[in-house]
Parts: structure tokens; sequence; C-alpha cells
């Protein structure tokens, strides 16, 4: 039993699971009508691997993103609360945040708003980076690689994963639109909750809910919005659109999603802890949970993400289908590989080993799970995908063409005379990948102090033209 | 025999991050998933010899609010790095889906 008395009540809506994946316009609607205190939404994941980090680049089009945008600020700017954005551009690097800067003062302008703008950077300096490695300040997470200056160094971007400090900060400013760089999923959504009091268990699981949208529902057929409402330690959750129901055990499951732990989630400042919560049904749509437990720790610590550069890609994309070669398809990939071997030391004599790599892809057998597959058997016919990975890019491809056209002759036993081994639905035309990239870092890093690692600029809208002309 | 997803209602895998691969079982039932807990038959060596990683990289979660287990285990290869198959990580929960599993009562 606690004393503890909150004397508010905090709304919480939470536009989609992701910006640029869009939601109903009729839920945000819905949802505005409940009079949340402000709107949030993840705008970045490295969930599709590495490529937005490294290049800046959005895996979403940016009409999407322009649409789900415009609407948002509206809301925000109609209804007077904050717009929270996270992680922004794809993977919240300083460059996919100066691109979702640039989309959202088109549409300030566009629609002849005012407001006051915080950009949040996480880009981190490689100096800072090596010091604070050097002084023991750096810890690796499990299954992580090995992290030195050198790779530092060869690093493209390294971000930091912001808590709730620097929103918090952004919105303390008076910010009406918070565009956040790299930040945790949850600190978009909980930020404002704490910076007014709330209960820190229940705003931090409120938001592990949040930042997903409406994949806490049910049946979620398409993506929507979601509603919180913090109460002293509870918090009740619900879809603004009515036909999404939440029950205790959707919103229980969602604990799971895409988490190591179910009952445990790190942040910068302390650890969400869900075990002791329960999952009660307000009505056959709402659920209302209690008892969530926020632990600060010890130490304040801020986890990092980095990519480095891998190479380039060109691919071949191609079919089998003779019985001879599926028999044993092994040595016919092994002969591929030697008569491609020979033939690159023919073509490159001075090219190393090291300086190239094909791999061949086996669709229909294990090109899903790879080593892992527990029945690599063979159908009546395999896609099989060969990928250089080279240097540059004329390498990749002159590579490429070289494994494509050994594949497509090399010589099959049980036939005599010259085979044509692979059916190709694009003739020799391969795919060029360009360059590709890998996560590299999987670290935590202690900031001293704690707000050095986040850089905030603030800009007011319309924009006051300065100087003489 | 039962085959593990006729008792599911979701079984799914996902990434934790681009250096961990996590699996979620849910099962449709309570009274199957109390039996599961019984009868143990989700457990840690299973994963370790479908997946190939060490005993004691498997770590497994019964997670009663949601009736469902969830098993996290390393990935072979960092997401979205060269070789990996799977950048989200969702099909390897596969093997999972057709798995016979005891069928017991419990008292």
């Amino acid at each position: 039993m606690s004393w503890s008395v909150y004397p508010i009540e905090i709304r919480v809506l939470a536009a989609s699971g992701m910006l640029g994946t869009g939601f109903p316009e009729e839920s945000l609607h819905k949802g505005l009508a409940m009079r949340p205190h402000f709107i949030g939404v993840d705008a970045g994941s490295t969930d599709s691997g590495p490529t937005d980090l490294a290049t800046g680049t959005c895996r979403y089009s940016e009409a999407a993103y322009r649409r789900d945008l415009k609407l948002l600020l509206s809301a925000a700017v109609e209804n007077n609360i904050p717009l929270i954005i996270g992680s922004a551009g794809g993977a919240g690097g300083d460059k996919n945040v100066d691109w979702a800067k640039g989309l959202i003062e088109d549409l300030i302008s566009q629609l002849n708003l005012s407001l006051k703008m915080a950009v949040i950077y996480s880009g981190q300096d490689k100096e800072w980076l090596k010091q604070k490695l050097a002084a023991g300040k750096i810890q690796l997470l499990e299954n992580a690689p090995e992290l030195t200056d050198a790779v530092i160094d060869e690093s493209i971007t390294i971000v930091g994963m912001m808590g709730s400090e620097p929103i918090v900060e952004a919105l303390r400013n008076g910010a009406q639109v918070v565009l956040a760089g790299r930040a945790t999923d949850t600190s978009i959504f909980a930020s404002f909750p704490i910076m007014n009091g709330a209960h820190e268990g229940s705003a931090w699981h409120a938001a592990k809910i949040l930042e997903c949208g409406a994949a806490a529902v049910e049946h979620r057929p398409s993506p929507d919005c979601m509603f919180a409402t913090l109460q002293g330690e509870s918090f009740i959750i619900q879809a603004p659109n009515e036909a999404l129901r939440c029950t205790p055990t959707s919103v229980a499951a969602h604990s799971l999603y895409e988490n190591a732990d179910p009952y445990k989630i790190i942040e910068p400042s302390g650890i969400l802890n869900t075990t002791d919560s329960v999952y009660e049904a307000v009505n056959d749509k709402v659920v209302k949970v209690t008892g969530s437990k926020f632990e600060k720790s010890e130490k304040f610590t801020i986890k990092l993400e980095g990519t480095r550069l891998a190479g380039y890609q060109t691919i071949v994309v191609a079919g089998i289908r003779d019985p001879l070669i599926l028999e044993s398809l092994d040595k016919f990939l092994e002969s591929c590989e030697s008569s491609i071997k020979k033939r690159i030391k023919n073509t490159y004599p001075d090219l190393s080993e090291d300086d190239w790599k094909v791999q061949f892809r086996v669709y229909g057998r294990n090109g899903v799970m790879e080593k892992r597959e527990p029945t690599p058997v063979i159908g009546h016919e395999i896609g099989l995908m060969i990928e250089v990975t080279a240097q540059n890019q004329k390498m990749a491809s002159s590579i490429a063409s070289v494994a494509r056209h050994q594949t497509l002759h090399v010589s099959v036993p049980g036939w005599f005379g010259f085979t044509s081994n692979i059916a190709l639905p694009y003739g020799a035309n391969d795919l060029v990948r360009g360059p590709v990239y890998e996560f590299n870092i999987n670290a935590v890093v202690e900031p001293d102090p704690t707000d050095e690692m986040f850089k905030t600029f603030y800009f007011d809208y319309p924009k006051v033209e300065s100087g003489v002309k | 025999m039962t085959k593990l997803r006729e008792v599911c209602r979701l079984i799914r895998s996902k990434n934790a991050g681009p250096f961990e691969l996590t699996f979620d079982i849910m099962f449709a039932e309570e009274k199957t998933y109390l039996e599961a807990k019984a009868l143990n038959y989700i457990n840690r060596e299973l994963f370790a010899a479908i997946y190939g990683v060490k005993l004691e990289d498997v770590k497994l979660y019964a997670y009663d609010p949601a009736i469902s287990f969830k098993i996290t285990i390393p990935r072979l290869i960092v997401s979205g790095a060269l070789g990996d198959s799977d950048v989200y990580g969702c099909q390897q929960f596969a093997p999972l889906a057709n798995l016979e599993i005891p069928t017991g009562s419990i008292a």
C-alpha cells in the first residue's frame, strides 16, 4: 500500500508503431477527442539492418513519411500539444535527423504553422569515444564484437541511444515539436509523463506498449493509433479505433515483442521491471495495468550503435531444375567455387583471396536458415543466389560475371558434353547492390556529466529573417 | 502426436537487437500452457539442440501473464552482416511449428 497521491491524469496518444507506415486518419481524430497531453511516434529502428544508420536513408517512402508528419504536425498545433518524434528518419543518425527536419520544415511552411522545434542529435565524436574506451568507461554487451580504437575509426556512423533526459529538457524549454535522433523507443512516450511527476513504473511500462502503436491489441489488421491514460501507479490502455480490442493477454504479450527478457527493459537510468504487473480487463476493449516498477540503476549508461562498410556487392539470381545437379548439389557448388577461384586468379593475379567473397544461397534447401536448418532437403528445383562481395563495385560486378559464367558451364558428372546449368530470369544482367554495411558496436558508455552526449538545437517557425538585405 | 503449433496461437521469432534472436511460443489456452510447464518440454536443451547453440547461451523464460515462453539465443551472424540470411530474424522459428510434443494431463 502506498499513500502517494497523483493529482493529475496524463493521457498519451501514440500515432503508429512507426512513422511512415501509416495510421487511419479517423483513429487519429478519435484519439485527439480523448484529449491527449501529447502525441508521440517512433520513427526508426535497427530492425531492418544497418543500412539506414550507415547511409542516413529511410526505408519508408518520403511520400508516406510526409503524409504521416503532415497529419501529426497539424494535430499538435491545432490541439496545442507537443509532438515527440524519436529515432527520426529511419535510424536516428544525424543525417536521418536532418532529412526528417527538412521534411518538417517544408510542411511547416506549407501549412503556415507557428511553433518551436527542438532537434536533438545523437551522433558521437570518435575521439571522445576513444578516450572513454581508454578510461574503461565503455562496457561490451552480450554477444558483442570486440571494440578497439580501430573499430571506432572505421565506423561510418556511431550514435548513442538517448533516454528521457534530453527530451524532457527540450520540453521544459518549450519545444512543441521534439525531433530526436536515436532514442530508446520508450523514452519517446515516458519523457512527458515523468516530467510531470507520473509514477515511473507506470510511465515506462505504458511507453513500452505505446511505442509499437496498436501492436498490443488482440488483432491488428494494419498500423493504427494507441492511447494510454496514466493514473497513479496504474495505466489504462486502449486503441482509439473501436474495432481494435486490448485484452489482458494481448497487452501482457506485448512485453515479449523484440525484447530479450519479457520482464525487464533496460533504460539509460534504470530498468523497467514488470514481474509484479497485473493486467485486468476494464471492459472487452480496455485493459488496466498496475504494479509495474522502475528500478534506478547505480550507473547511468548510454547504449552505442555503430556501422561499418562491409564491401560492395553484385548478385546473380538463378534457378536449377536439372535432377543430376540437384542429386549432388554440394559437389556441384564446390566445383563451381574452385573453377571461380581459378578463373579469378588468372584474371586478377594480384588480387588476394581475402579481398573478395562468393557466397551461394540455396533457396529450397537452406536459404532461410543456413547452418541452422534442421531439414536441408531439396525438392524438384532450387533458387540459387550467387552473392559477390568485393572492395569496390567494379570488382564485385566483374567477379559476379565470372561467377555466373563458371556456374553456368561447369561440367556436371553424369552428363557428357557442354552443359548449361542455371536458369537466369534476367539473362546476364547481374544486380548491383552497391555498398553494404554491418553493425559493428554493441556496448554501453558512461557519460560524465550525464548530459554530455546529445546536442539540442532550437528553431522558431516561421523563420525570422535576420540581417540586412 | 500433437504438434506445437496445434496448441499455440502464435509461434514467432524476431531480433532482440541486431545481436540476439528471440522466440515467443504463445499458447492458445492456459491448460496446455500449464501442461507444457509441468511436462517441461520447452526447455533450454531443446533450443541448444535445434539451433546448435551452447546450453549456457540459451535464456528461457516462462511468462505467465501471456501464457507464453520466451527463449533468447545469440544470432549466428549479426543482423544484416555478410552471410546473414534473415535480417529481421523472423523466419527462424519455423522448426518449432511442427515440433511433436508430449501430451498428458496434469492433476
